[in-house]
């Protein structure tokens, strides 16, 4: 147990010191390279902004992940369940996450000017549904017939052949692609809250940063971003081992 | 209650991309209440697609499926079904695999009444003690025995087993076998087994059906002439060596491999093969 934080915090650690050193070695001017030492007071100037645009990151990502999470598992559901409906909307959907993000975000902008949360959350959501709804969809398309047959000769309904056998087998996949979609959501938040002006956000602490040429603020940024990051994926893999710790073989308990 | 099954004159043919696969042709099949019947036939006849009808999961497209005198329409919940892949719910423990048929068709009994039937059978296929452990954590054979639990649990009139033991090794298979007769005695039900290995079907059953290839219809018809209570010996004995060996040749026929019919009967025990010293080994069909 000990090892296991004492481990990773004497890595960060070395971490730290190799950067602070290169810094100072390589005479890195701050726009070119900040060294830790300034920016932990950056941290401190900005600290209030940082919890307050923290928070506004935190949760616009996580209201935009929950929204794919709906969709993603709606519509795998269909694609999953009908054969004719894979067809017809899985071109479409493909074609739709072959777009960049970056090109939607200056349109939804436009679209719904200042109307900042909205924008952020759509521009999560489309970014990181795409793969639960794909997940959801082999899953419960790859379900072996015998599974069904179980239940379905016994006079079961559909829906609790779906409740009781294809739902819960889907979930190690669906928490796989959770996993990526997390990540794709984080992207999408930080994506939109850079490009609005007059926005709010790590992303829009971010872009001040750069404006007014604070160096060690957008590298702060950035830490705080790659914290905010590890969060949010950590919060995932704990939900993955409370509801599907059973698809992992490797626990003894 | 054990129910009979009658199958009367039934044709399938599967839709397929490339029009219509006939599977069944004119089969007629009867099993009366409480017996246990083996079809056998080369792999691809059309053997799981006769379990599918009698589980009401298909309608033929001509003839009649009747169970208890009563034509079979739709699934019925007085079915229990096991498969080759045990499809066990990973999620669930052991004891709540077996309870999944209660859930469905025995709403009315209490947890406590559908824990204890479901520890019942657990320990006469003896598993007791691994009620609370995962599937995951069970050898191959234990999850076919889970799976047999399962398929009893709501203690059906019928019970349809599609290769149950068919990816078993030779010896867990022998262990499986005597656990499905100690099975059949203790619980009360008609049984339907779909095997490709002979001898398990003259162990486990009273009667052993042949079915042509495929479009499939019902070939040829053997009474297991064992005693109603059998041991695993008894089906290395000459009796069930001529058996198996006029089986084998009805299977040979099946599969086209033999010119015209052998109309062979389990009285006339004149097989030649009875003298051989060592039973014959390959008695799998359609591998
Ligand atoms: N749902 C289906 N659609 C089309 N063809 C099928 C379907 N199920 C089975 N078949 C075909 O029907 C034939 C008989 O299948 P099956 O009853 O599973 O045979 P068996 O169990 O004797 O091996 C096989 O050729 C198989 O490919
Ligand atoms: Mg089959």
């Amino acid at each position: 147990m000990l090892r296991k934080i004492a481990v990773p915090v004497i890595a960060l650690l070395v971490f730290t010191l190799l950067w602070e050193w290169l810094v100072w070695f390589k005479q890195w001017p701050n726009y070119k390279m900040a060294s830790p030492s300034d920016i932990g007071p950056a941290f401190w100037k900005y600290k209030a902004l940082f919890f307050e645009y923290g928070w506004d990151t935190l949760w616009r990502t996580v209201a935009g992940l929950l929204l794919a999470v709906v969709v993603g598992v709606f519509l795998g559901m269909l694609m999953g369940i009908s054969r004719t409906l894979r067809d017809a909307l899985y071109p479409i959907l493909v074609g739709f996450n072959a777009i960049p993000k970056a090109t939607v975000v200056p349109v939804l902008a436009l679209m719904f000017v200042g109307q900042h949360d909205m924008n952020t959350i759509l521009i999560a959501f489309m970014i990181s549904f795409f793969p639960i709804a794909v997940s959801v969809s082999i899953g419960l398309s790859t379900l072996e017939p015998e599974y069904r047959d179980i239940l379905r000769a016994l006079g079961a309904s559909r829906l609790t052949v779906f409740w009781k056998i294809a739902l819960p087998k889907t979930l190690p996949e669906f928490f796989g692609a959770l996993k990526v979609s997390v990540t794709l959501a984080f992207i999408g938040t930080n994506l939109m809250e850079i490009v609005e002006p007059h926005g709010r956000g790590l992303g829009h602490l971010f872009d001040s940063g750069k404006i007014n040429a604070d160096y060690p603020l957008m590298f702060a940024v950035l830490i705080a971003l790659a914290i905010l990051g590890i969060l949010l994926y950590y919060a995932v893999v704990y939900l993955e081992k409370v509801f599907a710790g059973w698809a992992d073989t490797q626990a003894t308990d | 209650m054990p129910a009979s099954v009658e199958i009367e004159n039934v044709t399938h043919a599967y839709r397929t991309g490339d029009g219509l696969l006939p599977v069944l042709k004119d089969l007629s099949l009867t099993i009366p209440a409480g017996e246990f019947t083996a079809v056998v036939g080369p792999s691809g006849c059309g053997k799981s697609t006769l379990t599918r009808l009698v589980a009401g999961l298909m309608k033929p497209d001509t003839g009649r499926v009747m169970i208890d005198g009563e034509q079979v329409s739709s699934p019925r919940s007085s079915v229990g079904m096991a498969f080759q892949n045990p499809v066990l719910l990973e999620w669930r423990t052991v004891l709540n695999n077996v309870i999944l048929p209660l859930e469905i068709v025995a709403k009315n009994l209490s947890s406590k009444q559908k824990q204890q039937r479901a520890e019942e059978l657990l320990s006469m296929v003896g598993l007791e003690g691994f009620e609370s452990k995962r599937p995951s954590e069970l050898s191959g054979g234990m999850r076919q025995r889970v799976s047999l639990c399962r398929s009893l649990a709501h203690r059906p009139e019928i019970l349809i087993l599609d290769e149950p033991f068919g990816a078993l090794d030779a010896f867990t298979r022998e262990d499986l076998w005597q656990i499905m007769r100690d099975l059949c005695k203790q619980e009360n039900f008609t049984g339907l087994l779909i095997t490709h290995d002979l001898r398990e079907s003259i162990f486990l059953a009273d009667t052993v059906v042949v079915l042509s290839d495929r479009p499939a219809t019902s070939q040829y018809k053997l009474e297991v002439d064992l005693p109603a209570d059998r041991n695993v010996e008894q089906i290395y004995s000459t009796a069930a060596v001529d058996m198996l060996a006029t089986l084998r040749k009805q299977i040979e026929i099946a599969q086209g491999r033999v010119e015209g019919k052998v109309k062979g009967s389990v009285e006339g025990k004149t097989d030649r093969q009875a003298e051989s010293p060592s039973p014959q080994t390959d008695t799998t069909a359609g591998s």
